[in-house]
């Protein structure tokens, strides 16, 4: 096969696959949240609905385009571009299945670009490009409201990708490369899932990526109680689809990362094991499993979506610096010691002072962490 | 208001346990609340009525005010006398109506034409109230539409047509045919 026609082929496959998901995750998105609110959902357009979001699509597209009088044409335009780019852009080095067997060939890694050796330092660089989306938008707007909303989401995006960056180091440690194919073999190998091994640091990833997708209890960005929609206040039609995808395309590559880096990726035991040969079956399960185990943790931050309340601003800041940010230190420093100490292939004793961290953080919470001691008081009472 | 007026109750917030400050249980807690919602929904225990489908239901038709209809009486002719009585009563002004010599020799008046606007209408059922031979009443239809403004303007065959397509589920509410009943009362026949 050519050079240059096995990434195309697999470029066009993860972008249609992922508009395709998104697509349909706004449905399944609509979908939990009323089933949990005792609600149907969209269930007219199609059986059980199915093509609501071929009908929101065509919606979008047919709209009219609005720009604002007062607004930076050229930034308007670029702010969802740039957005669903970066967004698009973190699929290069995500794994999404592994080896497949070719006919008179190597076996085709099923990433697009496999055997980048900066692979996560990449999917976090390019996704911090989104904070240039939110903010450029929000500026060129031209609207208080939206400015508003486009500091405080880029104020967030930024404060939680040292929490990101920390509680991965942990995963980088114990696994030895920034190549996600690697770090799920090592997963794989070791027969441990990172989560078990270092529940500490997939506790400040999940909640860090939760923020970094936008998703609520984290939603500042739009927060559409008080900000009036936020930074994409201002945008109609496809360029304000272009931001819902790319809000979308952020929640999924934040699950896939969950399942690459902390949920043992395509392993599973007994179905999908280790192993050095390549064969056809054993390509597709992989697949499925790795898939599947990404539905499920989007399935999971739709449940909790719909199930916490929102946090106040200071609140949401508190956590990412006075919270986050520690515990990511506490889950690197017990990385560390183990990967200094220990035997690398001891990873009972890595797991056991995993959760001993986690049972310190809680002793150190219910003793010394009192919330709410800046609350109003009344009169005489101390 | 000063801090300590006494008008002010001071209520201060629950304690919260161990459990409670490290936001577990509540988290926890909004997790299966939600959780049994969407198993309740999903096992299609939920609330919904899918409308046009499924009708709803009333508790008494009979009292429902919806669309109007007239009244016909045993030989099918309209029971209005054309007293303009409802054109009277009707806060909104909806009621046209246009007199003319009755054909028959139980009534003098019967009414040439009558127009209800179902737009200015608000359904509030005095009309109803104020007819001496009960020929207009309130039906229990209650999906009015339609694509114009003229077509929401109810002309009396339309009128009677609802009649027609109600009469078996709705039974008129009067004290019988407007032959039986007699002159409409305070009027010298």
């Amino acid at each position: 096969m050519q050079v240059w026609l096995e990434p195309l082929i697999k470029i066009v496959l993860v972008v249609l696959a992922t508009q395709a998901a998104v697509a349909y995750l706004v449905l399944v998105e609509r979908k939990v949240a009323a089933y949990m609110q005792d609600r149907l959902g969209p269930n007219r357009v199609g059986p059980w609905g199915l093509f609501q979001p071929i009908a929101d699509g065509a919606k979008f597209i047919l709209k009219e385009e609005l720009i604002p009088a007062g607004a930076d044409r050229a930034l308007f335009l670029i702010a969802p571009v740039s957005i669903l780019a970066a967004a698009t852009l973190a699929f290069a080095t995500i794994p999404f299945g592994y080896l497949v067997p070719w006919p008179g060939a190597d076996p085709i890694e099923l990433t697009i670009a496999p055997k980048v050796d900066i692979g996560l330092l990449f999917v976090f660089a390019i996704g911090s490009l989104g904070v240039y989306g939110v903010i450029l938008g929000g500026w060129a707007s031209n609207n208080k409201y939206s400015l508003l909303g486009g500091l405080r989401s880029s104020a967030q995006l930024v404060s939680y990708e040292i929490p990101l960056g920390l509680s991965v180091i942990g995963v980088l440690l114990f696994s030895g490369s920034l190549r996600l194919e690697t770090i799920i073999t090592a997963q794989a190998q070791s027969g441990w899932w990172w989560f078990a091994v270092q529940p500490l640091g997939f506790l400040v990833f999940m909640v860090s990526g939760c923020a970094e997708a936008s998703r609520l209890p984290f939603d500042l960005p739009e927060c559409e109680q008080e900000l009036v929609g936020g930074y994409h206040t201002e945008y109609t039609a496809m360029k304000f689809g272009m931001f819902a995808f790319a809000e979308y395309l952020h929640l999924i590559t934040v699950a896939f990362l969950t399942v690459n880096l902390y949920l043992g990726g395509w392993h599973l035991w007994g179905l999908a094991p280790y192993a050095d040969e390549v064969g056809w079956f054993g390509a597709i399960v992989r697949v499925l499993v790795l898939n599947i185990k990404m539905l499920l943790v989007i399935l999971f931050f739709m449940w909790i979506r719909w199930s916490w309340p929102r946090f106040r601003y200071d609140q949401l800041m508190n956590i990412a610096w006075k919270v986050m940010i520690p515990l990511g230190v506490i889950n690197l420093l017990v990385c560390a010691v183990c990967q200094e100490f220990l035997d690398p292939k001891n990873y009972l004793t890595r797991a056991v002072l995993g959760w001993l961290a986690v049972g310190g953080c809680v002793l150190y919470a219910a003793l010394f962490a009192h919330p709410g001691k800046t609350r109003l008081k009344a009169p005489g009472i101390t | 208001m000063q801090p300590d007026s006494k008008q002010i109750k001071w209520v201060d917030e629950p304690k919260l346990g161990l459990a409670g400050r490290l936001y577990l249980t509540p988290l926890i807690d909004g997790l299966s609340l939600t959780a049994r919602h969407f198993f309740r929904t999903a096992r299609g225990e939920g609330f919904t009525r899918q409308f046009p489908e499924e009708r709803p239901l009333f508790g008494n038709p009979l009292i429902y005010r919806g669309v109007h209809r007239l009244n016909k009486d045993e030989q099918g002719r309209v029971k209005c006398v054309a007293c303009f009585l409802c054109a009277t009563a009707c806060p909104a002004h909806c009621i046209d109506i246009i007199g003319t010599e009755s054909p028959w020799a139980d009534r003098e008046k019967y009414p040439q034409s009558f127009v209800i606007d179902e737009l200015r209408c608000i359904f509030c059922g005095m009309c109803e109230e104020a007819c001496p031979v009960d020929a207009i009443e309130l039906t229990s239809l209650f999906d009015l539409t339609g694509a114009s403004r003229e077509e929401m303007v109810f002309d009396k065959e339309k009128l009677l047509s609802v009649y027609d397509q109600t009469c078996d589920l709705e039974p008129m509410r009067s004290r019988g045919p407007a032959a039986h009943s007699g002159p409409p009362p305070g009027k010298d026949h």
